[in-house]
């Protein structure tokens, strides 16, 4: 069977659009199960934008960005990050987790979890000397918590708990950013001070992919959606991706009809 | 206040202290984990593993007694693992279920089995015999530098001090990885951490302080260890270096308090004989954890600085 030119041409460039993108997934799926929570899902990062992972509760939004970080072992499919596999590009990665999913009372100070972010520079047994600190400390009036360096963790509000996670990450000096619900439960100043950091780490050409829960701030946020409802509905820029057909089709029932125009139409 | 302590004295106490401290230094990061009582189940499993090594063997010997409840424990993890996940039950329940189940097998084990003409039963599992481990060879304080005294030094001593070494220097080496991945596993994983092996590692320490401590001073010294101190030091810091460094601090002080407690203080109440020395330093290790759930500086959780 031949392929048309068109055809080809089209095969190549996606398979260029692979090789340079921060972040390449192919057939990825994940089952916790017996019923996958993310089924054959493709997946190709737009480098230095913001894009949204959209869906409903249980899509498999956070699922997917798990496994393509190996922090949940997928079933099938491959991840590629910058053109190589995930393994040699650990350094280029940077992760910023649910907030919930760590135990808060922990005994530690806001200044040793941003210094988890310079582990890779550290390794096992490296002294943590004056330059390491000053990093740190850079990282946390970024996300203006440089006051509360040393604070024990848990004595600090959701949304600062957020911004001291979103400061290890920025400690770690990557290329790709992704970071699962940043805006889940956070105050008006938090999202402001995590949406203000993440513009700027795209002005300086970084790329950054958000698991994303409210549609309302869709449009101001982000250049680009990837819609899941545990396969992948939609991907690509607002403007053609994120419609009420995209949202239909993801959503299905959950959003009301007029909801769903109200939000597509809103641009 | 010479011969007569290095002779009963010394050698129990620096027996105790290491076991307490072997145990309390993984133990810190079982309870952030909250897996603080695998080691429960591991000084539980123990017991069928000694028994059924000593039916294989015939004999009361150290290695195979070692080996024996290693295996257990060994048994045990993937028991609990197993029910766990295909139970879909949570970790502590599953322990719960492995560790009484196997422990009772032992006993029947230990009670169908001809064990009369050798030191193997229920109660030295339990207490262990902290008191029975005295230097007969040591007459005083010089013995300490004569080689033909150490040579009779009893074997539980450079055992249990090997095991502190070997559980001190994993906990310093990993101590990095150790805090992130118990903190935050995914973001680990991120990093290239092999969170799972180092999750298994750190109980195979375990296991090795359990296995050792429990042939030394029996189990109730492990399953007090492995909580009270590092649940005690935690009231006492929100950091975690500190935190450690506390529970070593009072993993000695209830090796030592509880040693002198339990041979002198049914004396001052005149009482006649000594009580159990492991009793006595399990009971303290939980005494030091009520005052220090009173009274320690970083006891409220998730909030606000105390006097708020």
């Amino acid at each position: 069977m031949q392929l048309s030119l068109a055809q080809q041409s089209k095969q190549t460039a996606e398979e260029a659009a692979q090789e340079t993108s921060p972040l390449a997934i192919r057939g990825l799926t994940v089952s916790y199960g017996e019923k996958p929570a993310v089924f054959s899902v493709d997946m190709t990062v737009v480098p230095g934008q913001m894009t949204a992972i959209i869906g409903p509760n249980g899509a498999g939004k956070s699922t997917m960005l798990k496994a393509a970080l190996g922090i949940v072992t997928p079933v099938s499919g491959r991840v590629q990050v910058f053109g190589r596999p995930l393994d040699h590009q650990r350094g280029r990665v940077a992760y910023v987790p649910q907030r919930a999913s760590v135990d808060w009372d922990f005994p530690t100070r806001v200044i040793d979890v941003v210094l988890m972010g310079l582990y890779r520079d550290l390794g096992l047994l490296g002294r943590i000397r004056a330059s390491h600190r000053r990093i740190a400390h850079d990282c946390l009036d970024r996300v203006g918590m440089g006051e509360f360096a040393g604070r024990q963790i848990g004595q600090l509000s959701g949304g600062q708990q957020q911004r001291v996670f979103l400061a290890r990450a920025l400690a770690q000096g990557a290329d790709l950013y992704l970071l699962d619900e940043p805006f889940a439960g956070v105050d008006a100043a938090t999202e402001k001070a995590i949406i203000g950091v993440l513009k700027t780490l795209r002005a300086e050409g970084k790329t950054v992919v958000v698991v994303h829960h409210d549609l309302a701030t869709v449009r101001d946020y982000f250049d680009n959606v990837f819609l899941i409802n545990t396969r992948k509905v939609a991907e690509g820029p607002v403007a053609t991706a994120f419609t009420a057909e995209t949202l239909q089709a993801a959503y299905g029932g959950r959003l009301a009809t007029a909801q769903i125009d109200q939000i597509a139409s809103s641009a | 206040m010479g011969s007569e302590f290095v002779t009963l004295s010394l050698t129990p106490l620096l027996i105790g202290i290491f076991a307490a401290v072997a145990c309390a230094l993984p133990g810190n990061f079982l309870l952030l984990r909250k897996q603080a009582l695998i080691g429960d189940a591991i000084s539980h499993v123990a017991l069928p593993g000694i028994v059924v090594a000593f039916l294989v063997t015939g004999a009361i010997s150290t290695w195979p007694m070692m080996l024996g409840a290693a295996g257990a424990a060994c048994v045990a993890v993937v028991m609990i693992e197993g029910i766990r996940r295909l139970g879909r039950i949570e970790p502590g329940a599953a322990m719960g279920v492995v560790f009484t189940t196997l422990f009772a097998a032992g006993v029947l084990l230990l009670e169908q089995s001809d064990t009369s003409s050798v030191h193997l039963d229920v109660e030295h599992a339990l207490y262990g015999n902290l008191e029975s481990l005295i230097w007969l060879d040591g007459t005083g304080w010089g013995s300490l530098v004569d080689p033909q005294a150490l040579a009779y030094l009893p074997v539980e001593l450079p055992r249990m001090a090997a095991t502190l070494v070997v559980v001190a220097g994993f906990i310093a080496l990993f101590w990095r990885p150790l805090t992130i991945a118990t903190f935050d596993e995914g973001f680990a994983r991120t990093l290239g951490m092999r969170t799972e092996l180092l999750g298994l590692a750190l109980v195979l320490m375990a296991a090795i302080a359990a296995v050792a401590a429990f042939d030394a001073v029996g189990s109730i010294i492990v399953i007090a260890m492995f909580i009270c101190p590092p649940a005690a030091a935690r009231m006492m810091t929100n950091r975690l270096d500190v935190q450690v460094g506390w529970s070593v601090v009072f993993a000695t002080l209830a090796a030592v308090v509880g040693y002198v407690l339990a041979g002198y203080a049914p004396l001052w109440l005149g009482m006649a004989d000594a009580v159990s020395a492991a009793g006595m330093i399990a009971t303290i290790s939980g005494v030091i954890l009520a005052i220090a759930s009173v009274f320690g500086p970083c006891r409220s959780r998730a909030g606000a600085p105390s006097g708020v």
